[in-house]
């Protein structure tokens, strides 16, 4: 089958779905890779770079769209200029499209395709399980979008983000208040720590404060019960109290902090308003605030979709783009992660796509398959997605025994031992005592030493136990002039034996025991 | 004649030596000088005893122990450090065999030497001193078959097995109450023999039934049965040292042997009991929602190791296998002159008998400073950016602290997956030698580089900047 790559029409839209190397993992998979020129140019591929990856430049839109078998993008289809006419009407019987396609807000659309027997699967809408994580598109642009917002806040922010003490003074670092700690917050969170500054989150999910903690980021605590975690790992609507906490603490860190970045979205709702104009008001002059949920109408009130505005000395940047603006790096991930989904619907990595609807990573993102509308589909069991609560007290359990218990079953062996060792004294000649009694204090010694001995040391304690054990070779020299013919043979063999012991575990260990350097 | 006074305080020295030479190895430091210890103690040990008033027959030890001596300083010389495990299975083997060999000798040399009680004690003595010698001499000599491939790892059971044992023990305890009642020697032998026979099938029979990942507890056991051999051959002959030095290497065995039990989560008896390992055991770990395993390849992996500031390397038994512990060197070597902070994560029971990972490393003179035990770096690890993972498999399966129902549920394992990214090398997806499925390998921040361990190291290095 043939993979198609268009241009991308939406303004502003830098992105490729693919880029030279996936293209080449692509035709791997058994795949024909056919590009339309200038497809990557505004993300930094060009058309020779492809035709070396082994892809097919394509001169014009409307013969990639009809040559095509599966047509992957990035935006929902719409308006073609040079086509003059829309994308959704190209996807007919048979074809597929791959997209973000966003199906909540485009049911005519999927009807229309629907009517034509096309296919759509949409990337948006594929489950979060940990199977899914290497063809989530949604979490690698959110990555990047994190990312973009900090190196954004800092282009408007007239200050280093490091503190540092120069020779004509010191200079404060930057402070960063984060809200919303999913993956584009951890990203912001990382960029930031990293630029050097001072960096404060807030999530509504108390189970992510390690994650921000483990980021060097300091988790701000609203000290209110409330489980904030809805259905696959996004936030849910909080109470009104709960609210109200929130925007006190908002208020309290807009006065302290330089730049806000929000991120804070709820599946299928507008925009949570956490930054009121007046916080905005109350921050410092030059502070900078980055709304990542510009989209879907911002966190902050005074946010203008895709633009930037100044409010009181305050930016506020409301940019819908931000994985655009780092075109190259999004379009390696984006591609990446078509990569992998193509994988998995290729189980013959024969060219030929597999769309099993028992997949759930399939019966999500499949929107519409062969003219079938599939959308919405059934809700899933979060198998994977909820870790099991650690299990560590049992292990504790099984490794530590009581302490009582221990002296208690110490004490009935010790018991044991002594009434063995009278029973053996009751019954065995004196001379068998004496060496018994050498044989359990050599027991105890031994028992002493070696737990003293370094694990990495336990081969060469083998090895010179093997040689020591060749003391055996005292026993048999004994024996070499007994009586009896056999028994002079026998005791020859030994001695042979013995010593091969001897000799051979002491340089062995020796050998062993030099190869042990340090630094 | 040389006082037998003197000799009895030449051999006190002797255990005062070999006691040093164990104590020496408390420390790498002071290894070397024990094991000089030893060999000192061992010489003041033979000649002491061949100034005893019975030895005449010189020519019939020095010849004997020459011809010994250079077939072990033969081997000693030539075997490699991934042969360690069979050395020194063979090398228990020689002791059991030596055990018997010298019961036997001592049983037909002693006609009219002893009466009464103690000749029923020397009887049992001997009985028991070759029991134990030829339990170790085939059980060695199979545990040698195992490692060295020419028996299969897995375990092979019998029908029955254990009724198989305690019948061949119940016939051992009846022909040794024949053997005590026994008026003549040629009598006696024939006892002795069926006997020999019985233990030397039973050495067979146990370790047959046991599994190649519980090789590290077989070997410490074998070391410890030989000890024991040697201190039964010391009863029998009345020897102190013998009795001295057999203590020693038995209880080294047996703390051995619990140390590796202990790193398995495993009881001593269901160890030696067998049956585990070798079967795929299907736990409800191994369902569909664990996820694939994603592969690496060399250029990424390469890439991702020149972006790293820490590496933990946790080496298994596939690296003994593949020989790859110079590659492994070679790579250490230039991530550290990177600044990159290299350790090693060696859990207990990695490798074929206890120890084995440390000499290999040490053999590719990897500096022991950085190669860590298990607890020593298991908290440090959610602070290190890969972990690379060269032929383990058990020793790092997270089920055994995420599945409290599975096979290897409790041992205590290297916890990899708390680091940032865990590059796992091996050959195949198969499993390890306990048959689990090891949910790691499915981890979101786990790669698989797949091929022969040597190769992609070697790949690796050549792709460092």
């Amino acid at each position: 089958m043939i993979v198609g790559i268009p241009k991308e029409v939406t303004v502003n839209e830098k992105r490729v779905a693919c880029t030279p190397s996936e293209a080449r993992r692509i035709s791997g998979l058994g795949y024909a890779v056919l590009i339309e020129t200038g497809a990557g140019e505004s993300a930094g591929f060009s058309d020779p770079e492809y035709a070396k990856a082994g892809a097919e430049v394509c001169p014009d839109a409307r013969s990639l769209w009809d040559r095509s078998d599966i047509v992957c993008k990035i935006q929902p289809p719409g308006m073609h200029p040079e086509m003059d006419c829309h994308e959704s009407t190209r996807i007919r019987d048979g074809k597929t499209l791959i997209c973000l396609y966003e199906p909540a807000q485009r049911e005519e659309m999927t009807a229309e395709i629907a009517g034509t027997g096309g296919t759509v699967l949409a990337l948006d809408a594929i489950p979060r399980i940990s199977r899914a994580q290497k063809m989530d598109v949604l979490s690698s642009m959110a990555n990047i979008a994190g990312y973009r917002a900090v190196l954004e806040a800092g282009n408007h922010f007239g200050r280093f983000f490091t503190g540092q003490i120069t020779a004509a003074g010191k200079i404060a670092p930057a402070k960063v208040l984060v809200i919303g700690a999913g993956v584009a917050g951890l990203s912001a969170i990382g960029a930031a720590v990293s630029l050097g500054a001072i960096v404060r989150a807030f999530d509504t999910r108390p189970e992510v404060k390690d994650q921000i903690e483990s980021m060097n980021a300091e988790f701000l605590d609203l000290e209110f019960e409330e489980e904030g975690g809805g259905q696959g790992g996004y936030a849910k609507v909080m109470s009104d109290a709960f609210i109200e906490a929130e925007m006190a603490l908002f208020a309290e860190q807009a006065r302290e902090v330089d730049i806000i970045i929000t991120t804070a979205l709820i599946p299928g709702r507008p925009a949570p308003k956490l930054i009121t104009a007046e916080m905005v008001r109350s921050m410092r002059t030059g502070s900078v605030i980055v709304d990542l949920a510009a989209q879907q109408g911002g966190n902050c009130e005074l946010t203008v979709p895709d633009e930037v505005v100044c409010e009181n000395g305050v930016t506020i940047i409301g940019y819908t783009d931000l994985t655009s603006r780092m075109a190259n790096q999004a379009s390696t991930l984006y591609a990446a992660n078509i990569f992998h989904l193509l994988s998995d619907l290729t189980p013959g990595k024969d060219g030929n796509l597999v769309l099993d609807l028992e997949d759930d990573i399939v019966r999500g993102s499949a929107v519409v398959k062969r003219g079938e509308i599939l959308w919405p589909p059934p809700p899933i069991e979060p198998t994977a997605a909820a870790p099991a609560p650690a299990p560590e007290p049992s292990v504790a359990e099984g490794a530590v025994e009581p302490p009582r218990n221990r002296t208690l079953s110490t004490l009935i062996g010790l018991g044991m031992g002594t009434a063995l060792i009278l029973a053996v004294g009751s019954v065995a000649p004196a001379s068998f005592m004496t060496h018994f009694t050498v044989f359990v204090l050599a027991c105890f010694i031994g028992w002493q030493v070696i737990w003293n001995v370094t694990p990495a040391l336990h081969t060469p304690l083998m090895s010179v136990t093997n040689a020591i054990s060749g003391i055996i070779l005292i026993g048999a020299m004994l024996q070499v002039d007994a009586s009896s013919q056999l028994a002079v043979w026998l005791a020859i063999v030994a001695v042979t034996l013995a010593s091969i012991n001897v000799a051979g575990g002491f340089l062995v260990t020796q050998r062993m025991l030099r190869m042990f350097r340090k630094e | 004649m040389v006082h037998q006074g003197v000799i009895t305080a030449a051999y006190i020295v002797a255990s005062i030596l070999f006691i040093l030479s164990l104590g020496g190895l408390s420390h790498q430091e002071s290894a070397r000088r024990g094991n000089l210890f030893g060999m000192i103690g061992m010489a003041i040990a033979i000649v002491a005893t061949a100034f005893n008033d019975n030895i005449e027959s010189y020519v019939y030890i020095l010849i004997p122990m020459l011809v010994g001596g250079a077939v072990g300083a033969w081997r000693a010389s030539r075997v490699q450090m991934t042969q360690m495990p069979e050395l020194v299975a063979l090398l228990h083997s020689f002791v059991g065999l030596a055990a018997v060999l010298v019961g036997f000798s001592s049983y037909l040399g002693s006609e009219g030497l002893f009466s009464g009680a103690e000749k029923v004690v020397h009887e049992v003595e001997i009985y028991l001193g070759i029991l134990i010698g030829a339990v170790t001499f085939t059980g060695s000599v199979i545990a040698f078959g195992k490692l060295q491939g020419f028996i299969t790892s897995r375990p092979i059971m019998l029908p029955g097995r254990h009724w198989v044992n305690l019948a061949g023990l119940l016939v051992c305890i009846w022909y040794g109450y024949e053997f005590l009642q026994a008026d003549s020697i040629s009598y006696g032998m024939i006892a002795l023999m069926i006997m020999t026979a019985i233990a030397l099938l039973f050495g067979i029979h146990m370790v047959v039934a046991i599994g190649g990942a519980d090789m590290p507890v077989v070997i410490s056991m074998l070391n410890s049965y030989s000890g024991w051999a040697a201190a039964a051959t010391g009863f029998m002959l009345s020897n102190d040292l013998l009795i001295v030095t057999g203590a020693l290497v038995g209880s080294s065995g047996a703390i051995l042997s619990y140390i590796m039990c202990r790193a398995m989560n495993r009881k001593f008896i269901s160890v030696i009991m067998g049956g585990f390992g070798g079967q795929s055991v299907s736990s409800a770990a191994t369902d569909a929602s664990q996820g694939t395993a994603v592969g690496i390849s060399l250029d990424e992996c390469g890439a991702a190791l020149n972006n790293i500031d820490s590496l933990v390397i946790v080496p298994g038994y596939g690296m003994a296998v593949a020989h790859a512990q110079h590659a492994v060197y070679e790579l250490t070597r230039r991530l550290r002159e990177k600044g990159v902070n290299v350790r090693f994560a060696i859990h207990p029971v990695a490798g074929r008998m206890p120890g084995h990972m440390n000499v290999l490393l040490a053999e590719a003179r990897v500096p022991y400073d950085i190669v860590l035990e298990m607890d020593e770096i298991q908290e440090d690890l959610p602070d290190t950016d890969m972990v690379m993972v060269i032929g383990a498999n058990d020793i790092v399966n997270p089920s055994a602290i995420e599945d409290p129902e599975g096979p290897i549920a409790g041992m205590p394992v290297i916890e990899a997956w708390n680091a940032r990214e865990v590059v796992v090398l091996k050959r195949s997806m198969a499993s390890g030698y306990a048959g689990v499925e090891n949910p790691l390998f499915f981890k979101p921040n786990t790669k698989m580089l797949f091929g022969d361990a040597r190769d992609s190291i070697e790949g690796l290095i050549a792709h460092l900047m």
